[in-house]
């Protein structure tokens, strides 16, 4: 399978403070010919920080729900390396909801730490993790959680307006997004008016529009039908081959399937993480899973 | 396979060759058909049971074929077999077996074996969806044989997850 980066627009900047660990697939090309022309590797300040686009060191989460202390994300240590696909799942209450949130700088994180990009981040302040996701992170809920007032494809242009693109780039980038999801005749309408699929593929537009370094999915199926599951997976793993970063929580194992890893959670602890190994396709067809008689 | 060869001789009758490649046209790769041995022998089975009967076809090119069509009982049998309700599938879960009493002997953990178990079902998954992502939606039978692979595959794996929440 082939995946190019993703054709960059002007924004959000690539360089600057986030700029040193993102393009880590480059880096690691770029490493790897000095190797071959005999320079020595650069240093790494540290390997973490160097190899994955993610990754978190003793993660803890403890909420407070009347008075009482519940400790959600109990010691996580999770990598995620640039350009990988990786599904969250475990049974309701095992965190994995919470720790999507708090890598998302939704909500702070108790201990522990957060790198994206090379930067530590769990100690941002909310403003600075706005600017931080305005521009590298990208979200997708269970419930679309699209602007009411605002038309689809204003809700798509936000976004790039917000991280700096000039209307022209942002009604460009939309209209590509829109397009490419199959909904560009929906670019007028009201989110209400959407189907529940529909809106979900704006929301997808909306969470690509900036191109960010990593989409976090919060359950993006739990509230779809079959077909319209497979449509947000087919794009999903659309954008995936592409290039780009998705960390995504999700109930679904036909969904979790798609990724390229899945992280088991269990009482807010890593139970399991393992790369998903397809069951070679030979001549059996559905016939591992149901048997017809007659 | 017997009901199969019989539904499909009910329409028209045919030789062993064809009614292969019926059921290969009806299921697509989704539910692959017997080899044409074991129609052969299945044919030959309900012709010793009285439920169909043959007669050589001359062909001026090639050798003879047998063309079977249903007899009055076949099609009494068949009758029968379409009015009764199927049983649902039953679990028969080996899996299950081992996790409950794996531990008990000290043979196993029970979070490893669940992760195995795990593993394997997403890798089963991840087939069927590629699976259902090659065939072409115009194959209703195909698809919704591979959707009902799924689905049960899905409850195997929301059952290994009440497991874990109960046993671990």
């Amino acid at each position: 399978m082939s995946r190019s980066a993703p054709k960059g627009l002007p924004w959000p900047p690539k360089e600057g403070p986030w700029g040193q660990a993102g393009g880590g697939r480059r880096d690691a090309a770029a490493r790897d010919r000095g190797d071959l022309r005999g320079f020595p590797r650069r240093p790494a300040p540290s390997a973490r920080a160097n190899t994955a686009l993610l990754s978190t060191s003793k993660l803890v989460k403890v909420y407070r729900a009347d008075g009482v202390a519940v400790e959600a994300v109990r010691g996580v240590d999770i990598e995620v390396a640039i350009g990988e696909f990786v599904a969250i799942m475990g049974p309701s209450g095992s965190g994995k909801s919470t720790l999507l949130h708090v890598l998302g700088g939704l909500e702070p994180a108790t201990s522990g730490e957060i790198w994206l990009r090379g930067q530590r981040v769990d100690g941002l302040s909310t403003a600075g993790w706005a600017i931080l996701r305005r521009r590298h992170v990208g979200f997708v809920f269970q419930f679309f959680n699209l602007l009411s007032n605002m038309t689809v494809a204003d809700n798509v242009e936000l976004p790039a307006l917000l991280a700096g693109a000039t209307s022209r780039q942002a009604r460009k980038r939309r209209e590509e997004l829109l397009d490419e999801l199959g909904i560009a005749d929906k670019a007028g309408a009201a989110p209400a008016r959407l189907s529940g699929g529909e809106q979900q593929r704006v929301a997808l537009a909306r969470a690509l529009a900036n191109e960010p370094s990593l989409l976090l999915a919060d359950e993006p199926t739990g509230n779809l039908d079959s077909s319209n599951t497979r449509d947000v997976l087919r794009l999903l793993r659309r954008a995936h081959d592409r290039g780009q970063t998705i960390l995504m929580v999700t109930h679904d194992a036909r969904v979790a399937s798609l990724a390229d890893r899945v992280i088991n959670l269990f009482d807010g602890m890593v139970a399991d993480d393992t790369k998903i190994v397809p069951i070679p396709r030979g001549v059996n067809g559905v016939r591992d899973v149901l048997e017809l008689r007659g | 396979m017997r009901q199969s060869l019989l539904a499909l001789l009910a329409k028209e009758p045919a030789h062993g060759y064809e009614l292969k490649l019926a059921l290969e046209q009806t299921f697509g790769q989704a539910y692959p058909s017997p080899n044409i041995g074991q129609v052969y022998v299945t044919l030959k089975r309900l012709e010793q049971d009285g439920l169909v009967r043959s007669q050589d076809v001359e062909q001026t090119t090639r050798r003879n074929k047998r063309v079977y069509e249903l007899t009055p009982a076949g099609r009494e049998a068949l009758n029968a077999w379409v009015d009764e309700p199927s049983d649902g599938p039953r679990i028969r879960d080996e899996f299950f077996i081992k996790l409950v009493l794996a531990p008990m002997a000290g043979l196993a953990d029970r979070m490893a074996l669940m992760n195995k178990q795990r593993r394997h079902y997403l890798g089963l998954m991840r087939r069927l969806t590629e699976l259902q992502a090659d065939t072409d939606p115009a194959d209703t039978a195909a698809r919704l044989l591979i959707e009902g692979a799924v689905l049960h595959l899905q409850a195997d794996l929301d059952w290994l997850e009440r497991c874990q929440e109960e046993l671990v």
